[in-house]
């Protein structure tokens, strides 16, 4: 059970507190309900290199980094398809030094040219160094482009090509900033070594006084139902062939969403899954097969991904990997393995909130969904789930005309 | 309230750090247990290590192969049966197999423990390594490894090791596809009979830990024909390259360069690892380093450039690695010269030092949060065959080292002819 308190700012800014006297340590985490699904098709990449750009300096403090790295922190930050947020952990005696910078940042960038012109470099790089420079780096961006005609998933975070990102102006920049960073669009989580009443001063002395801003609403083009399945065949530079099988999923509130999430375990969720053992070990078709999702706030994707054993036909592979989805559905799951793939997930929660960093970005993220709490409702969710429910969303979800194949095949 | 000026900070360098002394414990075959009991969660980690690296290996690649397929079939179980046993109580069985060290990690819920030690006594008593397990793992680590070999950062790892220490020295080996097809069966069953089931073997432990833990460990290890004790780790030469300066051409079509810039270093016993720990943190050591300053934060030439000091035993080697676009290699290169060049002529201002301290200790600080963390340290410091002091002795450094040692230290080390530079495209 993660305790925390909640109160929102007159500004609209909500902050959440969690106290955890443990640690000597202070995270203030702000998230920022942005991500890439609300970029301009034609501006891609564009909540990404502005993650960048917030720590190019604000209004009233030239270099974020060089400050909290002075008060002993550290922070990172990332952008997903869904949100942008920013975390630093610092000893607690200093948490108001997180508190300056963060909030300063949300008053206001600098706005610097510079800083817009090396990190546009610098975000090349990075896509060069993930996406380009490294075989199957384009894998998602084929799949993603399949899979979503509408939705703005049809791109990935760090954009669909390297000339958005070089494209981007000053004035883009001002514009997101406008749009996005104020305090209605985010959430402040602050835990650790801290005292309630102390965040709470804190917060009313930084954040009160910066202007709320608009809320943003959001209203995405979303997919229709597939009819049809969709497949696609290319030839690269890569020495092996690889497989990539993707299906629609409900999205992260729908009640369904903790059944696909355990039908993803019961699948590919390591050594002793049913498309391991049977496609790697067995049939050795694949030298390694995985079975996962991304969890995205809408709806997502149910992924089948590997790579084949020399000589494996793709057809041969493919057969394969849907007779184990046949046998799912017309056969189900044992409670042994039920059992296991709960077990799975209490162990993976409770190592994940070993730290308070991340138990930090959940109540964040949670709160984002719509309630913190969920973070300590989640785990009955996941038991509520019985061996029915796997089988009847195995069905619906694993129909072919719900279906993108991707065969990735290695040049001869 | 004026935004402009920084609120008071307590400066990291007057915090009291402190490492959670372990609990120790010695089984009656001799095995050492190093426990730390912390946390709040209901949560487990035992690290079984053995001397087990790939310095005591004959043949190349047996030492990992015996690690990776340890979990992979006993005389009772198929490598199946394990798996879904682990898998069962939602806990991991990690192995990892290193130069002088091969360590197997179990990270479980506490309440399932007492079901998983005895599979773990199963797999250092009775590990049989099916030739069809053995198979697959050099046919699907064939096609990994092809697929590695287009990654230009990999194929710089493995040569600019290669340099450092050469092909012959367990620091400087790597994986090629004829020690793959080499490994048979028998091989590795008497690395696994003398290095592991009979081997010597510590115990590292940490998380809320049951009361009767040492009982449990006991039972199903303490009679074991493991030992503690003494081991000799075979002392090998470094044969380093002759030649300094290597430019390879890996992938015709490629954007980028993978640069590493390399030279040897002493081991953690040397006086000289505290102070070159802050030099390296000015250097590359962090986000806030003057080479991420420079080449990302200035130039814009990478997505990021680190320096570090390996974590070897035995000998060291300092290091600089990054990945910069293909057209401004050798640029960064430039740069990175440079920037040795400064730090042996000038010497570092007081607010960068003070700067770069309160880091170094904040970081140390939040790294000590969690048994995970501690028993982390505590391991290499064992491992290391070092003491506590260590410890202290690296938080004294950092909290009065002057500005004229670290410029020693820079006119020592960071000599551009001493180093090895490879560019990767």
């Amino acid at each position: 059970m993660i305790q925390f308190s909640r109160f929102v700012l007159p500004n609209g800014l909500k902050v959440l507190v969690h106290e955890d006297n443990s640690t000597p340590m202070a995270v203030v985490n702000v998230l920022y309900d942005v991500g890439a699904r609300d970029e301009d098709p034609d501006r891609t990449g564009f909540a990404h290199l502005f993650e960048h750009l917030m720590f190019g300096g604000s209004i009233n403090i030239p270099e974020y980094d060089d400050e909290l790295q002075k008060a002993g922190g550290e922070n990172n930050a990332y952008t997903t398809n869904d949100l942008t947020n920013y975390y630093c952990q610092l000893p607690s005696a200093n948490i108001e030094t997180a508190f300056w910078l963060e909030s300063d940042r949300m008053l206001s960038l600098a706005f610097s040219k510079k800083s817009l012109e090396v990190q546009r470099k610098v975000v090349c790089e990075e896509f060069k160094e993930h996406y380009i420079n490294r075989p199957y780096g384009d894998i998602w961006f084929k799949m993603r482009e399949m899979a979503y005609e509408k939705h703005p998933y049809r791109w990935m975070t760090i954009g669909k090509e390297l000339k958005h990102v070089e494209d981007a102006s000053l004035d883009d920049v001002k514009k997101f900033f406008r749009k996005h960073y104020n305090p209605m669009n985010a959430i402040l989580v602050v835990a650790g070594n801290v005292v309630t009443e102390q965040v709470y001063e804190l917060a009313v002395k930084w954040f009160g006084d910066i202007p709320p801003g608009e809320k943003y609403s959001r209203s995405l083009p979303q997919e229709e139902e597939q009819q049809e399945a969709r497949r696609m065949d290319i030839t690269a530079d890569v020495p092996v062939d690889a497989f990539l099988k993707t299906w629609h999923m409900p999205a992260r509130l729908d009640p369904d969403y903790y059944v696909a999430d355990l039908v993803t375990d019961i699948l590919g969720g390591g050594t002793s899954s049913r498309l391991y053992q049977s496609l790697v070990k067995e049939k050795q078709l694949f030298t390694n097969v995985d079975c996962y999702h991304y969890g995205s706030s809408d709806a997502g994707l149910i992924c089948i991904d590997g790579k084949l054993v020399k000589g494996v036909r793709f057809e041969d592979a493919e057969l394969a990997v849907q007779a184990q989805l046949d046998l799912l559905m017309n056969e189900g799951v044992t409670a042994t393995e039920l059992e296991k793939v709960k077990n799975k997930t209490e162990s993976t929660m409770a190592f994940e909130d070993m730290s308070v960093m991340n138990r930090a970005s959940s109540l964040a993220y949670y709160e984002l969904l719509g309630d913190a709490n969920l973070m300590n409702t989640e785990l009955a969710r996941y038991n509520e789930v019985t061996a029915d429910q796997l089988v009847e969303l195995g069905r619906r979800l694993f129909e072919e005309k719900n279906s993108h194949t991707l065969y990735y095949r290695s040049k001869k | 309230m004026n935004r402009k000026i920084a609120p008071p900070i307590k400066d990291a360098v007057e915090f009291d750090l402190k490492l959670k002394p372990y609990d120790k414990y010695v089984l009656s075959n001799g095995v050492e247990v190093y426990a730390v009991n912390a946390g709040a969660e209901e949560l487990i980690q035992i690290e079984w290590v053995f001397f087990a690296g790939n310095c005591y290996e004959e043949k190349k690649m047996v030492a990992s192969a015996t690690n990776h397929l340890i979990k992979n079939g006993t005389s009772q179980k198929s490598a199946f049966a394990i798996s879904e046993q682990v898998d069962y109580y939602g806990a991991s069985l990690a192995r990892a197999s290193y130069h002088e060290t091969s360590t197997i990690t179990l990270h479980s819920l506490t309440k399932h423990l007492s079901k998983l030690l005895p599979l773990v006594r199963e797999l250092l008593t009775d590990a049989n390594f099916p030739e069809e397990e053995l198979l697959l793992f050099q046919q699907n680590n064939r096609q990994r490894l092809e697929v590695n070999l287009k990654k230009n950062d990999f194929v710089a790892n493995r040569l600019i090791d290669e340099y450092l220490f050469g092909f012959d020295h367990p620091y400087g080996a790597y994986s090629r596809f004829e020690d793959l097809a080499a490994l048979n069966r028998s091989d590795l069953v008497a690395f696994y009979d003398r290095f592991y089931r009979t081997g010597k073997c510590i115990l590292f432990i940490a998380g809320k830990l049951p009361p009767n833990i040492i009982e449990l460990l006991e039972q199903e290890f303490g009679d074991l024909p493991l030992h503690g004790g003494v081991v000799e780790v075979p002392s090998n030469l470094a044969v380093p390259a002759a030649e300094r300066k290597y430019r390879v051409t890996n992938d015709p079509n490629g954007v980028q360069g993978a640069i590493r810039i390399a030279r040897d270093f002493p081991n953690r016993h040397h006086p000289d690892f505290f102070g070159v720990q802050v030099l390296n943190a000015i250097f590359g050591g962090f986000f806030g380093s003057r080479l991420m300053n420079n080449i990302r934060e200035d130039k814009g030439y990478t997505y990021g450039i680190y320096s570090y000091l390996q974590n070897h035993i035995q000998q060291s080697a300092w290091l600089i690695s990054t990945e910069a676009g293909k057209e401004v290699c050798e640029a960064t290169v430039e740069e990175v010269y440079k920037e040795m060049e400064d730090l042996r002529e000038e010497l570092v201002d007081e607010e960068e030092l003070l700067l770069v301290r309160n880091y170094l200790m904040g970081s140390i600080l939040g790294d000590l949060d969690g048994p995970f963390h501690i028993i982390g340290r505590w391991k290499n410091i064992v491992l290391n065959g070092l003491d506590e002091d260590y410890f202290y002795q690296s938080i004294r450094t950092i909290k009065t080292i002057q500005p004229e040692e670290l410029q020693q230290l820079a006119r020592k080390y960071l000599q551009p002819e001493a180093f090895y530079e490879l560019v990767v495209i």
